[in-house]
């Protein structure tokens, strides 16, 4: 396969990483002052909107790029294609990370809003569950050598923990939760205020860039270290 | 076109997803009552038996029900069919206010009356500026 040339990959990943971090620099900055200058705070939780801009993109980018991981391990698992568990593997630390940051900015808002820094609600228990998906993921990387039972090991936890995405993101419509219903919905009006939903969205594209270069980085160590066994491919 | 390791292994896989799914939907099918974090007081009513177990029960603070006397907090949570008075000592959260979403946690004394030890305050959907709902009660 031609497209998953991996010299080629890494020279064009050393060429686009500065494009993408200047870009990310300028969004991040820009949403910030969005999000902690210019938009108006809320008329009912004050100031503590704010940390909505950081919890919800961290949110919605944990779930995305768990999802990706569960359908390239279905592609690994049926077809042993190797190239895409290099993929898949270099998602999972910026996902794990976004998941651990949602969980803590959500217990940050939770205190002054809520009242409670954790719930067992639905919606919070099952976002942990995530978290742990993530770390037995992770983990199982470490654990396993054999690179065949290894693969097998990894693309069976995401496809198994892809279960709980589903889970999560109607959590808060099959049952009565702690956590408020998702304010973005796409078939209906939204109930965020405009002037909130801008640096919302500014935020989401520089986390998605930021994880983009997470991913870069982290798909770069990985060639190397296939280089280095003296491997031609995992 | 495929190997027969191929197929396997997709069959394999579509057996799995499917039981795992069923199980995955039986199992949260018969846990309801333990997954919801709260009861409505139209739930409560039709409780057969008084649960002497600590629950929770949420709704909203019925509007001018909110009463303070002896250190004792008075409130009434409905769900606009049925309501459920609550008592309380101690600090609320900010958010707590009329027409605003509650949970509470405690015991109930019978199905009009809840002996509440712990008051949350559950925020709705909606977010906008202090400006947008000033229009809006104009």
């Amino acid at each position: 396969m031609n497209f998953f040339n991996q010299n080629k990959i890494f020279l064009s990943i050393n060429k686009y990483y500065r494009f993408i971090l200047i870009f990310f620099l300028i969004l991040s900055s820009l949403g910030l002052i969005e999000a902690l200058i210019i938009s108006p705070e809320d008329y009912l939780q004050g100031d503590s909107v704010r940390i909505m801009y950081v919890h919800v993109p961290s949110a919605w980018i944990s779930l995305g790029i768990f999802s990706c991981m569960a359908f390239l391990s279905v592609l690994v698992f049926i077809f042993k294609n190797r190239n895409l568990v290099i993929i898949a593997k270099s998602l999972a630390p910026s996902g794990f990370i976004f998941t651990l940051i949602a969980l803590v900015t959500g217990s940050i808002w939770g205190k002054p809003t809520w009242g409670t820094w954790w719930a067992w609600d639905a919606r919070i228990t099952t976002m942990l569950i995530l978290c742990f998906f993530y770390l037995m993921y992770l983990l199982a990387w470490r654990i396993f050598e054999k690179r065949d039972s290894v693969i097998k090991i990894t693309s069976l936890i995401s496809i198994i923990g892809a279960f709980n995405i589903p889970i999560i993101k109607f959590s808060v419509d099959w049952w009565s939760t702690l956590h408020q219903p998702s304010s973005i919905k796409i078939l209906s009006e939204s109930k965020i205020h405009e002037s909130m939903l801008t640096p919302l969205i500014i935020m989401t594209a520089a986390f998605a860039l930021f994880s983009l270069l997470i991913f870069l980085m982290k798909y770069n160590t990985e060639l190397i270290k296939i280089k280095n066994k003296g491997l031609d491919r995992l | 076109m495929y190997g027969k390791k191929v197929k396997l292994r997709l069959t394999f896989l579509i057996i799995l997803v499917l039981s795992l799914g069923l199980t995955i939907f039986l199992v949260l099918k018969s846990l309801k009552e333990n997954v919801i974090y709260f009861l409505s007081p139209t739930e409560i009513k039709t409780l057969n038996e008084l649960n002497k177990d600590k629950i929770r029960i949420g709704g909203m603070v019925k509007k001018d029900s909110i009463n303070i006397s002896n250190n004792q907090l008075l409130f009434v949570i409905t769900d606009f069919e049925n309501e459920i008075t609550v008592t309380y000592s101690g600090l609320v959260p900010n958010l707590f206010q009329e027409s605003k979403g509650v949970v509470a946690e405690g015991f109930l004394k019978d199905k009009n009356y809840f002996m509440a030890d712990k008051i949350l305050a559950k925020h709705d959907e909606n977010y906008m500026p202090p400006e947008m709902i000033k229009k809006k009660g104009d």
